[in-house]
C-alpha cells in the first residue's frame, strides 16, 4: 500500500552459540570460525549449545531467574540486549508503549521427574492414579510457569517493563516469522510506533529433540552444513529479539537504525503437493524483489530437514544470488531462527559486507561486492515458508 | 448511507458468523437456551481418575468423539465444530476456501503421557528410565505421525486445510486471553487493509490430568469438590478459585463493506480493542489494577466512546478471590460510581473457565446477548462479596436491552485484552 511508512531497525540483541552481541557475531562470522557443536553430550544428536552467558547481566535478580526455564532466560536476556542497544532499556515511558511480539514454544520438562515416574508406572496396580500422585508430589509449582509459552513474554514485561502490549505466536518456525511481520505491519500501516520482536529457544534439551526424533529429523553426527547435506535439523540455542520502529519515532529521540526491514511476507505451501515449497518459495522470493541489483545476498534459515531444505537450495541455487546458512554458523532455533537470521542480516548490511563462505557449503559462493540488503528465507521442517527484506538505511 | 469506515477513519469491522461449543453443549443455540436458563456444564471429572486430586471437577467436554485422545485432538475437534458453525451462518467463500486468513488462539501443546509410556515401554531399559530411552524409541518404531500433533502448529494448519484459509495461519497464545488476542489481531488485520475478512477461532480440549495438576499446584483451582453444579462462583463472597473447562468459540470478522457487498447478515460490531500488558508478578495483577484499567480504557477508546455507553459487561470473572477483587478495582475506576447500575454477568459461573478459549466464547455470547435482548446470570450468587458491590445478574437471566457489551479477558504473564461489542454499525 502507497500510505505504508519504512520501518527502521535501532536495535538488535542475539545470543547464540557464537557469542553474544552484534561484536561478539561479526568478529566470529568474519574470521570464519568453524561452528560451535556439541556432538556427544547428546549423542547421537548434534546441538548448538549457548556461549556462556552471565544472565545476571540482563536479569539481575536471582528470582526471577528461578522462574524461569532456560529456553525463557535466553530470550529475556536478548531481549534486554535488544533494549540496550536500542537505547530504551529503563525508558519508562517508551517501554510502556513498545508494541512486543514473541514467537515461543515452551513446555520445557522436567526430566528426572518424568524419567522417575516411567520407571515405575508399568509396575503399578493403577498406574494413572500413580502418575497423578506422581505428578501432585513432584511437580515444582513454578514449574508449570516455565513450560508457558507466553511466559517468556510476560518475563520479558516483568524484567524488563515492556507493557505496551504483548503477543505470544506459537507454531515453530512460521511463529517467529509471523511476530516480525506483524510487528512490522503494524508499525508499517501507522498503528504502532515501536515494537519489540523476537524469539528463543534452547536446544539443549532431550525433550525438544524428542519431538524431532519422532519423524528422525534432528541431525545425527557427524555435523554437515545444511544446504549441502540435509541430513536432519542441527538444533541451536539462540535467542534474537529486534527493536523495530517508525523512522519518526526514531528520530523524534535521536536514535539511528541498524538497517531498513522493507518487508516480511509468510505463505503456506501444501506440502503434499510436490513442487509446492518451491514454487511459494519462488514468489515470495520475487515479492521480495530478489532480482533486483546486484548487492543482494540471501541468509538462509533453512532447518536441515531432508525434504524443505533441497527445495530451498534448489530455488537459492537458480536464484544466482550469494548464500549465506545462518543455520550452518549457529543451528537452528525453531521458532527463534527468522530472528536469529534477520539479526545477522542486519549486521551485515550495516556494515556493507557479507561475511566470508563456509568450506563445504557449496551454494555459498564468495562475495566481496558492498552489501546493501539481505533476503532472509525461513523455510519451515514441516510447515510455512517466509521471507524478510533488510535494506541498508541511509 | 451508512459509512464503511469508523470515526477514526478506519474500516468498521463485522461479525458475521459465530460458533460455539462448551461444556453446556454444541452450537449457539443450544448454549443459548442453557445459558440463559441458568444451567451449569461442571461436572465430576470422569475422564481420568481423581483419586489423590484436590479438584475432582470440571467443565469438560466430554460428548465427541475426540474426548478421550490428545489434547490436541480434542481442540482440533472442538475449533473445527465452532468454525463450522460461524463459516456457516456467514456464508462466507466457498466451502474450503475463506477468503482471509486464520487467527487460532491454542492450548499448550506437548507429548503426553499415553505416548510417553510407549516410548518407555518400547525401550525397556534395564535400569531407570531416561529420556535417551524415550529418544531410541522414537528413532526406531515409527510415530512419525506423533511428531506433527505435537507440534504447536499442527492444530491451526490442519483447519487452515480444511476451511482453505489464506496465507500462513497464525497460532497464538496470550494464556487467557488468548481468545480475544485472535479478534484483536483479525479486527487489525482487517483495519490495515490486510485482508477483508479473518477467521478468528480459540480452542481448548486441554483438561489432562497433569494440566489439572499444574494449575492446582498454583492453587488456582475451586475445590468446591461435592456439588460440581455450584463451585463456580463469580463475584461471590464464598468463591474460592475457577473451574478449569473447554470449548471453542469461532467468529467470521469482516470489513463492513465486504459484509453488505455481498449481503450478508451483520451480528454485530467489533467496535474497539484494548491491550496493556502487567509487569507486576507472573500469576498476579498489579494491585492497583493500572493494566486492567489501562485496557479497558483502551480499549473504550479504540471504540471512540465513553464508559457512558456501556451498558453491559461480560466480565473475566473467574471465580478466584484475586481476579474477581481486581477486576471490580478496575471496573470502579473506570466506570466510577454508575458502576453499580451497569449489569456485570460471568459466563464462567455455568461453563468455567475455558482458558485459552474463553474470550472467543464469551464475544459470540455477547453479541447473543446484544441481539437477544437478555443478559445471562451468574450463578451461584447466594452470598454477595460486600468489598465488591456490583449488580451481577443473580442466578437469574435478565431482559434489558443492550446496545454496547464491554468483554474483559485477563491472563497469566500479565495479559490483559478487552473488546468493545455493538449489535449496529453506529
Amino acid at each position: 500500500m502507497s500510505n505504508r511508512r519504512d520501518v527502521w531497525i535501532t536495535g538488535i540483541g542475539l545470543v547464540s552459540s557464537l557469542g553474544e552481541g552484534p561484536e561478539a557475531h561479526r568478529l566470529a562470522l568474519s574470521s570464519g570460525t568453524a561452528p560451535v557443536v556439541n556432538e556427544t553430550g547428546f549423542a547421537p544428536y548434534v546441538v548448538h549449545p549457548l556461549a556462556p552467558i552471565s544472565f545476571d547481566a540482563q536479569i539481575p535478580k536471582k528470582g526471577d531467574q528461578r522462574q524461569m526455564e532456560p529456553w525463557q532466560r535466553i530470550g529475556t536476556y536478548a531481549a534486554g540486549l535488544a533494549l540496550d542497544s536500542a537505547g530504551i532499556k529503563g525508558d519508562k515511558d517508551i517501554l510502556g508503549t513498545t508494541d512486543m511480539v514473541v514467537a515461543a514454544g515452551g513446555g520445557e520438562r522436567d526430566q528426572s521427574v518424568d524419567g522417575a515416574i516411567l520407571t515405575e508406572i508399568e509396575n503399578q496396580p493403577n498406574p494413572e492414579v500413580f502418575l497423578n500422585e506422581q505428578l501432585q508430589s513432584n511437580l515444582r509449582p513454578t514449574l508449570f510457569l516455565a513450560q508457558l509459552s507466553n511466559l517468556l513474554a510476560g518475563n520479558i514485561s516483568i524484567v524488563h517493563g515492556v507493557t505496551g502490549s504483548s503477543r505470544t505466536f506459537m507454531g515453530e518456525e512460521s511463529s517467529g516469522t509471523d511476530a516480525v511481520r506483524i510487528g512490522w505491519s503494524r508499525i508499517a500501516a501507522g498503528t504502532s510506533e515501536i515494537a519489540l520482536v523476537g524469539g528463543a529457544y534452547n536446544a539443549e534439551r532431550r525433550d525438544m529433540l524428542l519431538l524431532f526424533a519422532l519423524k528422525r529429523l534432528a541431525m545425527h553426527a557427524p555435523w554437515a552444513p545444511v544446504l549441502a547435506q540435509p541430513k536432519g535439523v542441527p538444533t541451536g540455542s539462540a535467542g534474537a529479539f529486534l527493536v523495530l520502529e517508525s523512522p519518526e519515532h526514531a528520530t523524534a529521540r535521536g536514535a539511528k537504525p541498524i538497517a531498513k526491514l522493507s518487508g516480511v511476507w509468510s505463505e503456506r505451501a501444501r506440502r503434499n503437493e510436490p513442487g509446492a515449497v518451491e514454487a511459494v518459495l519462488e514468489e515470495l522470493l520475487k515479492t521480495a524483489g530478489a532480482g533486483n541489483g546486484d548487492e543482494t545476498a540471501v541468509f538462509s534459515a533453512a532447518s536441515g530437514a531432508p525434504e524443505p531444505t533441497q527445495a530451498e537450495a534448489a530455488v537459492l541455487a537458480r536464484s544466482g544470488l550469494p548464500v549465506r546458512s545462518v543455520t550452518d554458523r549457529v543451528g537452528h532455533g525453531l521458532e527463534a531462527q527468522m530472528p536469529v537470521a534477520l539479526a545477522m542480516a542486519a549486521l551485515s548490511v550495516a556494515e556493507g559486507r557479507l561475511f566470508a563462505p563456509l568450506a563445504g557449503e557449496t551454494l555459498e559462493k564468495p562475495f566481496d561486492g558492498p552489501l546493501s540488503r539481505a533476503i532472509v528465507t525461513a523455510v519451515g521442517h514441516w510447515r510455512g515458508e517466509g521471507v524478510a527484506l533488510v535494506e541498508r538505511a541511509d | 448511507m451508512a459509512s464503511y469506515t469508523d470515526k477514526a477513519g478506519r474500516p468498521i469491522v463485522v461479525v458475521t458468523g459465530m460458533g460455539l461449543v462448551t461444556s453446556l453443549g454444541q452450537g449457539k443455540q443450544d448454549n443459548w437456551a442453557k445459558l440463559t436458563s441458568g444451567m451449569s456444564g461442571i461436572h465430576r471429572i470422569t475422564r481420568f481418575p481423581i483419586d489423590a486430586m484436590r479438584t475432582t471437577i470440571a467443565g469438560t467436554v466430554d460428548y465427541l468423539p475426540k474426548s478421550k485422545s490428545t489434547a490436541p485432538d480434542l481442540s482440533e475437534e472442538l475449533a473445527t465444530l465452532a468454525a463450522d458453525e460461524a463459516i456457516a451462518e456467514s456464508g462466507i467463500g466457498t466451502k474450503g476456501a475463506f477468503p482471509g486468513p486464520l487467527f487460532c488462539a491454542v492450548p499448550p501443546i506437548e507429548l503426553e503421557w499415553p505416548q510417553r509410556r510407549i516410548l518407555a515401554q518400547e525401550a525397556a531399559p534395564n535400569a531407570a528410565v531416561s529420556y535417551d530411552d524415550l529418544l531410541r524409541a522414537a528413532e526406531a518404531n515409527g510415530h512419525d505421525a506423533w511428531h506433527e500433533r505435537f507440534l504447536y502448529g499442527s492444530i491451526a494448519d490442519h483447519l487452515a486445510d480444511r476451511f482453505g484459509t489464506r496465507g500462513q495461519p497464525i497460532s497464538l497464545s496470550t494464556a487467557c486471553a488468548s481468545g480475544n488476542t485472535s479478534i484483536q489481531l483479525g479486527v487489525e488485520a482487517i483495519r490495515r487493509g490486510d485482508c477483508d475478512a479473518a477467521l478468528s477461532i480459540a480452542t481448548d480440549g486441554s483438561v489432562t490430568a497433569e494440566a489439572l495438576i499444574r494449575f492446582s499446584l498454583l492453587s488456582a483451582l475451586s475445590t468446591n469438590n461435592e456439588v460440581p453444579e455450584a463451585a463456580s462462583r463469580p463475584f461471590a463472597k464464598n468463591r474460592d478459585g475457577f473451574i478449569i473447562a473447554e470449548g471453542a468459540g469461532a467468529l467470521v470478522l469482516e470489513s463492513l463493506e465486504h459484509a453488505l457487498a455481498r449481503g450478508a447478515k451483520i451480528l454485530g460490531v467489533v467496535e474497539g480493542v484494548g491491550e496493556m500488558a502487567d509487569s507486576f508478578h507472573r500469576t498476579r495483577s498489579s494491585p492497583d489494577a493500572k493494566p486492567v484499567i489501562g485496557c479497558m480504557r483502551r480499549a473504550l477508546a479504540d471504540a471512540g466512546v465513553e464508559p457512558d455507553a456501556i451498558d453491559y459487561i461480560n466480565a473475566h470473572g473467574t471465580s478466584t478471590p484475586e481476579n474477581d477483587r481486581m477486576e471490580f478495582t478496575g471496573m470502579s475506576a473506570v466506570f466510577g460510581e454508575r458502576l453499580t447500575g451497569i449489569p456485570i454477568s460471568s459466563n464462567k459461573s455455568m461453563i468455567g473457565h475455558t482458558l485459552t478459549a474463553a474470550g472467543a466464547i464469551e464475544a459470540v455470547i455477547s453479541l447473543m446477548t446484544i441481539a437477544n435482548g437478555r443478559i445471562p446470570p451468574t450463578i451461584n450468587y447466594e452470598l454477595p462479596d460486600p468489598a465488591i458491590p456490583l449488580d451481577v445478574v443473580p442466578n437469574v437471566a435478565r431482559d434489558a436491552t443492550v446496545t454496547r457489551v464491554m468483554s474483559n479477558s485477563f491472563g497469566f504473564g500479565g495479559q490483559n485484552v478487552c473488546l468493545i461489542l455493538t449489535g449496529e454499525p453506529a
